[in-house]
């Protein structure tokens, strides 16, 4: 099996070896498949945002390469958070549409089916949006990539900020599927790790779910210091909406959020998060560099964008820059291009692509939601509480499954 | 679980069930007096909800208003459905207004979800409690939101104020003999077509109402109906198909219960209402508060 995979490999090489010498590109040019929510319950935090960002990407990329001048092209597709969607459309992006990478992809089981189509196609999938841990360890493969954020890294980040702050006492509720399940483990074992303790076990709640005053009521008769909620989306919005409801916070029970995007927090306004803490890759005013590409992207798109949409113009901007150096856009020798390499941009910093896994390593901030009042300016929500060094804000190696 | 604890859950879950009965005393009356199953009732919870939102976004009106003017709209809205589409369906099967109701709740969201993103740019739209009733109040027992205990009250003098009306006055009578025997009641020269689409539109109001109350504690999005609609149906299984006192009794139980639920074993909180009603379609077919149909 081994021996013929190496044949195979080499006599491709062989094929191939001529033609890469030169700049070489499948049907005379690269194309960029955004494949996302364009109509649903992420659209506004990816959504034709993403699309824009990576169109973004590549008109820089262009500008700063001429002999791709007019060579790099970008679509935009609607995956509706479905799985069986999100594989079909990934299959007829490749096969018809002449599409050369994947782009952005939320929700973790829609992210799955297409890195798994791109993984059968041959395709580079560099999943910006989805959560899923399982990317990079059980499901992980050769031409899939993990970009921004996991599910260890929200919890390491998160877990190890509160509890080392004093919220060594918590209660978690979680949705009760793959993703909650999973971000409530890691969660956990962050707490402990750092010698907080479980006021009372964690708790599955139905998904989807309104009502959680339930919970509420238990976590002001339990008294944990924090209040940990791993839903996304919508539930979260629930949740944090009748926490202030119930009037925790005054009850001396802090909020503890596992996933929070900039939209959830539109969607109450920044008073009802004040004061909790999240981790995030990356926020619009976080520095100068930020600053600038947001300011060029608000300008472009009429909106601040949220760290899911300059995420995937750094990944898209990535692939690009490895097809330059492989000088080619053959799959193969832009995965060889992209492993191992590191580098710096105004989203990913100190980013390295490790090989072993193909998780992109980047430093991670850790954040507090701003109040209303101290905010200086429209959408400055969060104030950095610490950076996370890529090194250590994910998985470590010695814990990963990956067999690539 | 200690029994203060248990206690504080049946009080919790009043709120829950304020909304349930709301939601299945407007299904109930819809469905006991003139045979629709509708569909719909759950995006006219949500217009309800979204409502009070646009109202508050447009023109800047609060609470208040939006509690009496939201459900005008939404009945109105009942008003146009009734007469424009849902009694071109008198004569047939009730599957066709199921479907019908099923078609313009799947409109209705992709609807309400266009205008939310593009026109208000959320996905999920803020709302606050008044400010009389933010905050909370410490009842001895428990600590809990005022805006929740003034849902329990609202919804309770609503429920009862429908059953009195339909039970007990020269209204209800008329109403209650339209849907009985359209023919004779036309005969004493009632409009009785007129009735029929008052009695909609009343119970879409009384959905649009719930919205409105669920604004400033639940997220107001596209969808919020679509889960709670398949409960409240159960809800009126449970109570009995048409029965008023049945859909209001069962709708506060089915609330105390799910909140009960989620306490003792959250898993099974959602699911309890369909054990509930399963058991009672094997028992009593006709449901709690039902006359079996024969009886009618």
């Amino acid at each position: 099996m081994n021996k013929t995979r190496t044949a195979v490999l080499a006599l491709t090489a062989l094929l191939l070896a001529p033609a890469a010498s030169a700049q070489s590109l499948s049907d005379g040019g690269v194309k960029v498949g955004v494949l996302t929510d364009l109509s649903g319950v992420y659209s506004e935090l990816s959504g034709q945002g993403s699309v824009k960002a990576a169109q973004m990407a590549a008109e820089d990329f262009m500008k700063a390469n001429r002999a791709y001048a007019g060579k790099v092209s970008v679509l935009g597709v609607d995956h509706q958070n479905k799985a069986d969607v999100a594989g079909n459309k990934a299959a007829e992006m490749i096969d018809r549409q002449n599409v050369d990478m994947l782009v952005d992809m939320p929700t973790s089981s829609a992210a799955l089916a297409a890195t798994e189509v791109a993984r059968q196609k041959k395709t580079v999938a560099m999943v910006v949006t989805g959560a899923t841990t399982a990317l990079t360890n059980e499901k992980c493969n050769k031409y899939t990539f993990h970009y921004a954020y996991d599910n260890y890294m929200l919890a390491n980040g998160t877990g190890t900020a509160v509890t080392k702050r004093g919220g060594n006492s918590w209660y978690i509720i979680y949705p009760n599927y793959a993703f909650g399940q999973d971000l409530n483990r890691q969660m956990v074992a962050a707490v402990q790790e750092n010698g907080g303790k479980l006021a009372a076990p964690s708790d599955a709640t139905p998904f989807p779910n309104t009502d959680f005053s339930s919970y509420l009521l238990k976590a002001q008769s339990v008294r944990p210091k924090i209040f940990g909620t791993m839903q996304a989306g919508n539930d979260l919005v629930n949740v944090v909406k009748q926490y202030n409801e119930f009037g925790l916070k005054k009850q001396g029970i802090g909020l503890g959020i596992g996933l929070l995007f900039e939209t959830d927090v539109a969607a109450l306004g920044q008073d009802a998060f004040s004061g909790a803490i999240a981790t995030v890759p990356w926020f619009w005013n976080f520095d100068a560099r930020s600053r600038q590409w947001a300011g060029r992207f608000e300008k472009a798109f009429g909106k601040k964008p949220t760290w899911a949409q300059a995420g995937v113009y750094s990944a898209t901007m990535q692939y690009l820059s490895a097809v330059a150096r492989a000088k080619t856009d053959n799959s193969d020798a832009v995965v060889k291009a992209l492993e191992g390499y590191s580098f710096d941009d105004f989203f990913a910093r100190n980013a390295t692509i490790r090989p072993q896994d193909h998780r992109v390593l980047l430093d991670v901030q850790v954040v507090q939601v701003k109040g209303k009042s101290e905010s200086k300016e429209a959408g400055d929500i969060y104030k950095r509480l610490n950076t996370i060094p890529a090194a250590k804000a994910f998985m470590p190696l010695s814990e990963n499954k990956c067999r690539m | 679980m200690n029994t203060q604890l248990l206690l504080i859950q049946v009080f919790n879950g009043l709120v829950n069930g304020a909304f349930y009965a709301l939601l299945s005393l407007g299904l109930a009356v819809i469905f006991g007096m003139l045979r629709i199953v509708n569909f719909m009732h759950g995006a006219l919870y949500m217009l309800g909800a979204f409502a009070a939102f646009a109202l508050g976004q447009l023109l800047g009106l609060g609470f208040w208003p939006s509690l009496i003017l939201a459900p005008l709209l939404v009945g109105l809205l009942g008003v146009v459905l009734e007469r424009g589409l849902l009694s071109r369906l008198y004569g047939l099967e009730p599957s066709y207004n199921l479907l019908l109701t099923f078609g313009l709740t799947l409109l209705t969201q992709d609807l309400v979800k266009q205008v939310m993103l593009s026109r208000f740019a959320v996905s999920s739209a803020p709302y606050s409690p008044p400010e009389v009733l933010s905050g909370v109040v410490n009842l001895g027992f428990v600590v809990f939101p005022k805006y929740r205990l003034f849902v329990i009250a609202l919804s309770l003098v609503v429920c009862l104020l429908t059953w009195f009306v339909i039970e007990k006055t020269r209204v209800g009578a008329i109403i209650r003999a339209s849907t009985e025997n359209p023919v004779v009641t036309r005969a004493f020269g009632i409009n009785v077509s007129l009735w029929v689409t008052g009695v909609f539109a009343v119970g879409a109001a009384l959905a649009g109402l719930a919205g409105v109350l669920a604004a400033p504690i639940y997220s107001v999005e596209p969808y919020m109906g679509a889960e709670l609609i398949i409960t409240t149906f159960a809800v009126v299984v449970i109570g009995g198909m048409g029965s008023i006192m049945g859909s209001v009794v069962t709708g506060f139980a089915v609330g105390v219960l799910a909140a009960v639920g989620a306490a003792v074993y959250p898993p099974i909180a959602n699911t309890l209402v369909f054990i509930l009603m399963a058991l009672v379609l094997l028992v009593r077919p006709s449901g709690l508060f039902g006359l079996p149909e024969g009886a009618r």
